[in-house]
């Protein structure tokens, strides 16, 4: 008998939250490091032993304003953030039993707060100054939100129905439910932003209206959509951002096959292959024209997607989606080995001639990274590898106009908390900027 | 296997664990399966005058996590029937031959009612009696208690009325909440006693409620100091216990130490015997964890007899009194240092904190090219688990800044990592004592210290 999958059960959040005893052993085995390298290696630098000492005494708001203040989406982090690269694999405790489960502290003392509607912010006294964010991602949010602490008249474009970025459509409800998402954006508009949805820089909202409406602008406009495969059969093939957010916002209406083939191994790969997985899939399997060694998917995601029971194709390349009536029947393939290092560093991997095979599948996803940001040639704005270029301060080549998050993580992996760090920092830059003006008004 | 049974002043017993005088020892039943799970020896719940108890009556101090470190409470003597007692003593006594069996009396002090009470417990064939000169609450206030034990006259006058008609050893548990348990001691060895048990519960008050500003534990409302035992009470214990093992006249009286407060586990059962004590009570573990605790105290204690060979308790007891002394006779010339041992040090840097902060400022933080490096020195833009182990400074103490007092040592989570290491000062041995008969000025006067210092090459910055 074929067994009724329930989405809200397959896909729902992951860990449990911690339990109070759970929440106090684990706080009182934290050692209180001096100097902590948690702290350190946390990109938003929270005060890791201060608000796990906080969550020990008991006093809870006081923890949960110790992460904000550091990290405006802590409770998105708490969830999101991949911990055993950053925090907890640089506990010490890692050295003599187990790291502190940092991240769900975390999540610990910030659904304290927003359980309870209490807020740990208020807006600062008012500068009379505007300043206005494009994007309502992690980094649009935070640079709008400190902005606001520090009296800013805020306003937030964002093109989509809902605010918050890929914590609200494109990080599965496995690991973040969206109202965590939507909470945190509610949270910034008691902080007196504005958060204005379904507006579209260079559609509805024009970059003259921008300019002269507000003191500085700041850009957080993340990504684009999966780039072309470029081969035959591609109109048939499954968008993966588009995957998983339907898996978020309409699950039931998500059509998932039998035999579903997922082209990528980055991070997204793993996530639209869990969803089809615990949605039903009877074989999903991942194809990867690199070696296990060059996956860009975190070690720990790995080791989660082989428990989920999904496999892996290495040294594999597409080359055609099979179709018969319209309908995807299977992945034509070509086997791939590993040559001399490419541009990025890596062995390119190139064709064994001869090695074509067959992946038969009803549904291809691919997810081979995002677009970049094309905002960046509509404004003119000088780029590093297709990333907007942002000096140490997060301005780019058109002074008062700033960026950061995705959109200009030319380096290192793109993260929620990244981009919080960027529009935490780029607000402080704006801060300045605009108090330093203010000053020479004053000569 | 070392042989584990005592004799104390003529009681014997199998191994050296007493339940201690308290709920665990409440009745027969009780007793009973104490005896089936091991225990050597049983001092009975405290009967006597009539009481009633009142509900809420255990506090408890948790720390850290841990609960139940140390107990208070203001419970009374036994509130079940003398008759019943009685008959409960006798009838465990007659089951359990080999067993110790004493029995806490306290009564109004008056000399009929001891003696009317000594010699209902000697006819239930018990083997020894405990006069409990330490409550402090509750029948302190009615004259009972340690409202004797605190004063050795009453203390002396009222162990005579019952040594003169005892015909089994009688002990004398004493009270802690003394400035010095010696004068209470030797009141109870004129008059007579034959052993001596220390210590009862310590005056307390475990805490405050912070929303209703009520008194932990609350009873109806009010709350009041009651008696402190268990884990946190150890070092006091083992204070009171040394002193009565270095008194002259304890010492020369020959008679036997029970001691308890805190016992635990077997280490710390090791260390009351190598203070002096001959049998060890129990009572805060036991309502901790249960009699089954009797196992590893047994089994422990056997296996560090072992190890150390020692072959029977009496070769342990007092061992380590011989080294008790006190400031005036600690040689001055005696050095160590902090040494941190860089392979097992995880480098949470509390070590640095705490000299930093409150010591004497010489652990340094140094990179990996040993240059000595500011904490909190990464930049904003630096994260990541690999960043911030790479460039993690480790501390490394200055050994000739270091005073050696030991706080890193001790506030070091990791087992024998700051290992404290003696060093030669180059300076003869020399005491406070002697100081204070050759160079008396030194001791009086600073500016003859500070040249003393610099005779010597004692330098402090
Ligand atoms: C599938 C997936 C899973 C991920 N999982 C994790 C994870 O587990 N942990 C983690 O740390 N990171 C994860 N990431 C990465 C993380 O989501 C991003 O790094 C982060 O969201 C970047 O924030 P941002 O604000 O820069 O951009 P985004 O979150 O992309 O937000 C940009 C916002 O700008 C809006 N916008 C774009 N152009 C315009 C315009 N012209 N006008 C108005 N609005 C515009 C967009 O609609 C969007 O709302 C994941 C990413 C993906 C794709
Ligand atoms: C709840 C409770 C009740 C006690 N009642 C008595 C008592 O009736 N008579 C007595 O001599 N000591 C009594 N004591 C003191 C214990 O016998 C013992 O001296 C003290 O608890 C120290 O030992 P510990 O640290 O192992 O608990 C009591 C202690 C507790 C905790
Ligand atoms: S924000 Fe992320 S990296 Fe930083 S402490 Fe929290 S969970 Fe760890
Ligand atoms: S490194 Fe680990 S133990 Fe130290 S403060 Fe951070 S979480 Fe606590
Ligand atoms: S306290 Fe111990 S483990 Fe921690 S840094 Fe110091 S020596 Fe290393």
């Amino acid at each position: 008998m074929q067994q009724v999958i329930k989405p809200e059960e397959v896909l729902k959040e992951y860990h449990p939250p911690l339990t109070d005893h759970e929440a106090l052993v684990e706080a009182h085995r934290c050692l209180y490091c001096y100097d902590a390298p948690c702290t350190h290696a946390c990109p938003t630098h929270i005060d890791i032993p201060k608000f796990i000492k906080k969550i020990a005494s008991g006093n809870l708001v006081g923890s949960a304003r110790t992460i904000l203040e550091a990290n405006l989406m802590g409770a998105t982090c708490a969830r999101v953030c991949p911990v055993e690269e950053l925090c907890e694999g640089a506990c010490v405790l890692n050295a003599e039993e187990k790291p502190i489960m940092i991240g769900r502290l975390q999540r610990y003392a910030t659904d304290y707060v927003y359980e309870r509607g209490i807020d740990v912010f208020k807006p600062g006294p008012p500068t009379g100054k505007r300043v206005a964010v494009i994007g309502a991602g992690p980094a649009g949010l935070t640079c709008a939100g400190e902005l606001a602490k520090l009296g800013y008249s805020v306003t937030v474009f964002e093109k989509r129905e809902l605010a918050g970025g890929l914590s609200t459509y494109g990080i599965i409800v496995l690991r973040e439910p969206v109202e965590v998402a939507l909470a945190e954006v509610e949270m910034v508009k008691r902080l007196g932003v504005e958060v204005k949805t379904g507006m579209e820089l260079g559609r509805n909202l024009s970059w003259e209206e921008v300019r002269a409406g507000y003191d500085a602008v700041f850009l957080g406009v993340g990504l684009g959509a999966v780039p072309k495969l470029g081969i035959p059969g591609e109109e048939q093939v499954v968008d993966g951002l588009s995957y998983i957010e339907a898996s978020k916002m309409n699950p039931a209406g998500l059509k998932v096959g039998r035999q579903v083939v997922v082209i990528g191994a980055g991070n997204t790969a793993v996530d639209c292959a869990t969803i089809a997985k615990r949605l039903g899939a009877e074989r999903v399997t991942m194809v990867y024209r690199r070696s296990e060694r060059e996956m860009t998917a975190y070690p720990h995601e790995y080791e989660f997607a082989k428990k989920e029971g999904i496999e892996f194709r290495f040294l594999t390349q597409p080359v055609e989606v099979l179709l018969e009536g319209g309908q995807v029947v299977g992945l034509k393939c070509v086997r791939m080995r590993l040559g001399a290092p490419d541009a990025s560093g890596r062995p390119a991997p190139e064709p064994v001639p001869g090695s074509e095979f067959v992946l038969p599948c009803d549904q291809v996803v691919k997810a081979i990274g995002q677009e970049k940001p094309w905002l960046a040639q509509m404004l003119g704005l000088e780029t590093e590898k297709g990333f907007i270029k942002v000096n140490q301060d997060y301005e780019t080549s058109l002074p008062g106009v700033y960026a950061g998050g995705d959109c200009i993580r030319a380096r290192g992996s793109a993260s929620t908390v990244m981009a919080v760090q960027d529009g935490k920092l780029a607000a402080f830059a704006i801060h300045r900027r605009l108090t330093q003006s203010l000053g020479m008004a004053a000569d | 296997m070392a042989d584990l049974s005592i004799n104390f002043a003529g009681i014997r017993s199998p191994n050296p664990f007493w339940l201690a005088s308290a709920p665990p020892t409440n009745s027969g039943a009780q007793v009973h399966r104490a005896f089936e799970a091991g225990w050597g020896g049983a001092v009975w719940k405290t009967i006597g005058a009539p009481v009633l108890n009142v509900s809420n009556r255990y506090g408890a101090w948790h720390y850290g996590g841990q609960r139940m470190l140390a107990i208070n409470n203001v419970e009374l003597i036994s509130d079940r029937s003398l008759e019943v007692n009685l008959r409960e003593i006798r009838d465990v006594k007659r089951h359990w031959p080999d067993r110790a069996v004493i029995v806490s009396a306290m009564v109004e002090s008056k000399p009929e009612a001891w003696r009317e009470i000594v010699l209902k417990i000697e006819d239930t064939g018990a083997d020894g009696i405990e006069l409990n000169y330490g409550c402090p609450h509750g029948m302190s206030e009615r004259g009972m208690g340690s409202a004797v034990g605190q004063v050795p006259e009453y203390c002396q006058q009222i162990t005579s009325w019952v040594t003169e008609v005892a015909r089994i050893p009688v002990i004398v548990k004493l009270t802690p909440n003394v400035a010095s348990v010696v004068p209470p001691a030797r009141a109870a060895l004129a008059a007579g006693a034959h052993g001596l048990s220390l210590i009862n519960t310590i005056n307390s008050i475990i805490g405050v409620d912070l929303d209703t500003f009520e008194l932990i534990p609350n009873i109806g409302g009010k709350g009041g100091h009651g008696g402190y035992a268990g884990p946190a009470v150890k070092p006091i214990a083992l204070n009171l216990l040394s002193s009565l093992g270095v008194d002259e006249v304890v010492r020369k009286s020959g008679v036997p130490i029970s001691g308890m407060g805190g016992i635990t586990t077997w280490r710390d059962a090791a260390e009351f015997l190598l203070l002096g004590a001959t049998s060890l009570q129990v009572c805060t573990a036991v309502m901790h964890y249960g009699f089954r605790i009797i196992e590893d105290l047994v089994d422990g204690l056997n296996a560090w007899m072992d190890a150390k060979g020692f072959k029977t308790i009496a070769e342990v007891v007092g061992k380590s009194l011989p080294r008790i002394s006190d400031f005036n006779d600690f040689d001055l010339s005696f050095r160590a240092v902090a040494r941190i041992n860089p392979e097992k040090c995880i480098r949470c840097n509390l070590c640095y904190v705490a000299c930093n902060d409150t010591a004497h400022q010489c652990i340094d933080l140094v990179d990996a090219q040993g240059n000595v490096v500011p904490p909190f020195r990464y930049d904003v833009h630096s994260n990541g688990k690999r960043e911030a182990l790479s460039t993690r400074p480790q501390p490394r103490v200055r050994e000739e800044d270091c005073v050696g007092c030991r706080l890193c040592h001790n506030v070091c989570p990791v087992e024998g990592c700051i290992e404290m290491v003696e060093v030669p000062s180059g300076r003869p041995p020399v005491t406070w004592r002697e100081l204070m008969q050759t160079r008396p000025e030194v001791t009086e006067d600073w500016s003859a210290m500070e040249r003393y210092r610099k005779e010597v090459g004692i330098e402090i910055h």
